[in-house]
């Protein structure tokens, strides 16, 4: 490994799923702390930070600088939904590299269920609303985030013959491990016929394939390899990572059955020097079952139109091929509006071997795949053990 | 072939505050005419209305649409916490492919929400929403 390598050194979560006793900025001070006590090392070493929030845009970006007394020759408030983090960690990488920075902090926070309640998925506008851009062309015929996601599933059915037990199966094997997580928002055992039986949100969804709505928060920290091997933990490489567009609104999505996964994934891959074979656990975005199956084919894992039959399978399951969402995913344990940070802490705990029950044997490298808006804008990043 | 147009109907649906591209497209709707944009110097078509080509960042022109297209995907929406949406639920929302090539969303009236179907030809009507505007609705032209 060669000196300006980046590695991940940290990473801290906050209290989740209920915590009506903290603030989004709670949230992050908490991921912060904890991430800084597990990486070892001083405040005053982070010279770069990054953040994303539902607020968006780099205004918040500089006043969490600001409000944490972070001095930094780099900053960047990337901002593409659920998958900031995964363009955070792409950004970050290539800074630490070019030396624009040694230290890098990335940060979460948000108390979404405390302050809005369970209105995500399916609140949409008010009626008195008013709407503008390329909301107008959507906003009158009351879409909830849902039925987004709703058409796409709808999409690949026609196309494929996929089912909604396929589908199923992705939101119970990933329940099992949340059995596994005291801090899951939901662990008792489902299956696939639990899902089906339970009442649909919008066509072909049921409620069962929509991740929960939760508080959370978390935080990692990025450095060299060389300042890594003063540190306490074992640093995790960052192989490859990558990222792509191919819309924001779900209106504009070219293919209703692909993601720009397709493009950045593989491109991931190559930068990593791995193919998808050697990937031992994937922590996916999974904001509804159907995420996860698209996402799953754009891997490479299988080819488009046969994620249902891989899935059928149990490949994804606490120990099958390629365990999804070991620590009970968005789906089970904790969703609080942006979930790619914590797709990066879990793979960093899985390459640690600190997972616990839900460990995947000898895991070596893993993928984390986070998707942004409405599979709109998708971040990969490959890791691996030393 | 003009939409038809439904007037003096309340509008309890968000309020459209479009600038003056996206004004015209609904004024044009509250006409009976349903836009798209085409590029003259690439025939690239696009929806929604943009200041330029995505194709070839030249400049674009509006073009009006036959309001002929079909089911490209769609939802059946069952649960929605906002009027006036929760008070029409089931409904159903489609991506229309038009027969021009480009897609629009919207919802599909005018037939019970389990006879909606992908690849079902539907035809396009508009409800007046105010201020000398119109939204575009679908429903099955069969």
């Amino acid at each position: 490994m060669a000196a300006r390598d980046p590695v991940i050194v940290g990473i801290g979560l906050s209290d989740a799923p209920r915590a009506p006793h903290l603030d989004s900025l709670g949230h992050h001070v908490q991921a912060i702390q904890r991430a800084l006590a597990d990486a070892g090392l001083e405040k005053r070493a982070i010279d770069g930070y990054l953040c994303s929030g539902m607020a968006g845009g780099i205004a918040e970006t500089v006043t969490m600088a600001e409000y944490l007394g972070i001095d930094h020759p780099y900053v960047d408030g990337t901002m593409t939904g659920g998958s900031s983090f995964e363009f955070h960690v792409q950004h970050a990488a290539a800074a630490i590299r070019e030396g624009l920075c040694d230290t890098v902090l990335v940060s979460y926070g948000s108390d979404l269920l405390s302050r809005s309640g369970r209105t995500l998925g399916t609140g949409g506008f008010r009626g008195s609303a008013k709407v503008t851009g390329a909301e107008l062309y959507s906003a009158p015929y009351g879409l909830p985030i849902v039925g987004g996601y709703a058409l796409v599933a709808q999409r690949h059915m026609h196309e494929f013959g996929t089912t909604s037990e396929q589908l199923a199966e992705i939101a119970a094997g990933v329940r099992e491990f949340a059995g596994l997580n005291p801090n899951a928002m939901y662990r008792d055992p489902i299956t696939a016929a639990d899902v089906l039986a339970s009442r649909v949100i919008a066509d072909p969804l049921h409620l069962l394939d929509c991740c929960v709505v939760s508080d959370g928060g978390g935080a990692f920290l990025m450095t060299t390899a060389e300042r890594a091997r003063d540190l306490r933990k074992p640093a995790v490489r960052v192989l490859g990572a990558a990222g792509a567009q191919t819309h924001w609104n779900i209106s504009q999505m070219p293919d209703f059955t692909t993601s720009a996964g397709a493009t950045c994934i593989p491109e991931a891959f190559a930068r990593a020097g791995v193919q998808p074979r050697d990937v031992d656990t994937i922590q996916f975005y999974d904001s509804f079952t159907i995420t996860v199956l698209v996402l799953l084919e754009d891997a490479g894992f299988c080819k488009k139109g046969e994620g249902g039959a891989f899935v059928a399978q149990e490949n994804l399951r606490r120990g099958g091929r390629l365990p999804l969402n070991t620590d009970g995913g968005g789906l089970s344990a904790c969703h609080s509006g942006m979930r790619g940070l914590f797709l990066i802490a879990e793979a960093v705990r899985q390459l640690r071997g600190e997972a616990g029950a839900a460990q995947v044997p000898d895991a070596r490298v893993a993928l984390a795949v986070g998707s942004g808006g409405w599979l709109s804008c998708i971040g990969a990043v490959v890791l691996g053990r030393e | 072939m003009a939409m038809e147009v439904v007037r003096g109907r309340t509008w309890e649906r968000p309020q459209l505050a479009p600038g003056a591209l996206d004004r015209a497209f609904f004024e044009a709707a509250a006409r009976g005419e349903l836009l798209y944009q085409r590029c003259a110097a690439c025939d690239h078509r696009q929806f929604y209305p943009r200041l330029l080509c995505t194709a070839c960042g030249g400049d674009i022109d509006w073009a009006t649409a036959s309001g002929r297209g079909v089911v490209h995907t769609f939802t059946i929406v069952r649960q929605h916490g906002q009027p006036p949406f929760k008070g029409e639920l089931p409904y159903a929302v489609a991506m229309v492919e038009l027969e021009e090539g480009v897609r629009m969303m919207g919802t599909v009236t005018g037939c019970p929400v389990e006879r909606v179907r992908i690849g079902m030809p539907v035809e396009a009507y508009a409800i007046e929403c105010g201020d000398g505007m119109a939204v575009p609705f679908w429903r099955p032209s069969e």
